[in-house]
């Protein structure tokens, strides 16, 4: 990515655009990867939609011809698709688990540990409204009594944490403790920087949110 | 048997993995009269029967049979609304006349409510540093070209471009056109890509 026309005003805050694209990517690599949801990087989202606004600016100035303006534009237009394709890989999570996520996020908020955006929030509530009317409608409120109930329960898809993922550390983290499902013989390793491992996803969930190892 | 017809409500939803079919009214309606009569057969025996136990096990197999049913009504609905969220993303917030006739009145009910629900989410996007929010569903695909060669389906008029630039999109012209802003066309069956 060529930053030289926009680093003035990301230098001021001491990160450049390049960092900025860099983390945006590994969180959306890492989003399409891991089977949960993540925590948001809305900070990052919205930095890199100020950039791609100031570089349209700066390619309008150019005359159409120009190769640069092609080059330019091309590098926004795969910008602003890893922007969508990230928030809606998002969406997505949010729709299928949104009984879980739902119920989990309220707890998250009250400690401030929220992992979904307010307008995520919303947009979740919102379908889990709707899509207990429509089964309401439908179905529900015309079966025979006791079976008119809508069992959040029973109607909650969880993500399957015990699936395996490929992940790369980047720093070196001692102790991870992988649980023996069968017996309760635990075991414990270390990743070393830069090493590459398939692993469970639970043991390393924190890892992956602190950004200490990346899904690849 | 019991819960026969609600299988074969699956089934034939099964069939057609890919594409949305009719929503099965008649069949439902169907299935939910078989659950009353299960369900008053089950209340009359429960009645019956509290000093005689001989009956639970009948009461017992109709109330599986009963959440059996519920469950799969459930699942071909639920089922339903996947497909139907691909349709929002694939057409956008109007549907062509002959997929909106294979929604049933609550579901397309619902295609709205999801709809708004969406555009609402997309138009909060960014809010924060003054954009008007962003298309989600424009940039499906990743971008290869930033101009493609397509070919004009159907007399549609003017398209004006992002640049001012206006193009008459006539039938059977050929156009070269950013990627980015013929992907709508594409999907809604004005434009066809030339590969």
């Amino acid at each position: 990515m060529s930053t030289e026309d926009l680093d003035l005003s990301a230098d001021e805050e001491e990160i450049t655009a390049e960092t900025v694209l860099k983390t945006l990517q590994s969180a959306w690599q890492n989003e399409r990867l891991a089977p949960e949801i993540l925590p948001h990087r809305n900070d990052m989202v919205e930095c890199m939609l100020g950039q791609i606004q100031h570089m349209e600016r700066n390619i309008n100035k150019l005359p159409k011809t120009d190769l640069r303006a092609c080059i330019h534009k091309m590098e926004l237009n795969r910008i602003k698709y890893i922007i969508c394709n990230y928030l809606k890989t998002r969406l997505n999570k949010i729709e299928k688990y949104c009984i879980s996520i739902v119920n989990e996020e309220r707890q998250r908020t009250e400690s401030g540990t929220n992992y979904l955006t307010p307008s995520e929030f919303r947009y979740a509530q919102e379908y889990l409204v709707n899509m207990e009317n429509h089964l309401k409608n439908t179905v529900l409120n015309h079966v025979p009594g006791r079976m008119q109930t809508f069992e959040h329960n029973k109607m909650a898809v969880y993500p399957n944490l015990q699936s395996h993922v490929f992940l790369k550390a980047n720093s070196t983290v001692n102790g991870i403790v992988l649980e023996d499902m069968i017996g309760d013989q635990d075991e414990e390793i270390d990743l070393e920087e830069d090493s590459q491992h398939i692993l469970q996803y639970k043991p390393i969930a924190d890892l992956v949110k602190n950004g200490k190892v990346q899904l690849v | 048997m019991f819960g026969e017809k609600v299988i074969e409500l699956l089934k034939e939803a099964d069939r057609n993995r890919e594409t949305i079919d009719q929503f099965n009214d008649e069949k439902i309606r169907q299935i939910i009269e078989e659950m009353h009569v299960l369900f008053k057969m089950n209340m009359d025996d429960a009645n019956a029967t509290t000093e005689n136990k001989s009956l639970w096990t009948t009461v017992q197999v109709r109330h599986s049979a009963l959440e059996r049913n519920k469950r799969c009504l459930l699942a071909y609905l639920y089922n339903r609304m996947d497909k139907i969220k691909t349709l929002r993303w694939e057409f956008g917030s109007v549907l062509p006349p002959d997929v909106r006739e294979l929604l049933s009145d609550t579901e397309y009910d619902w295609f709205s409510k999801y709809s708004t629900n969406l555009a609402q989410y997309m138009r909060s996007l960014g809010e924060d540093i003054g954009y008007s929010g962003i298309d989600l569903t424009e940039n499906l695909r990743p971008p290869k070209w930033l101009y493609i060669e397509v070919l004009c389906l159907t007399d549609y008029g003017k398209l004006e471009l992002e640049d001012g630039d206006v193009v008459m999109l006539k039938k059977n012209s050929r156009h070269f056109l950013p990627t980015s802003e013929c992907q709508t066309l594409i999907r809604q069956g004005v434009l066809k890509q030339i590969v």
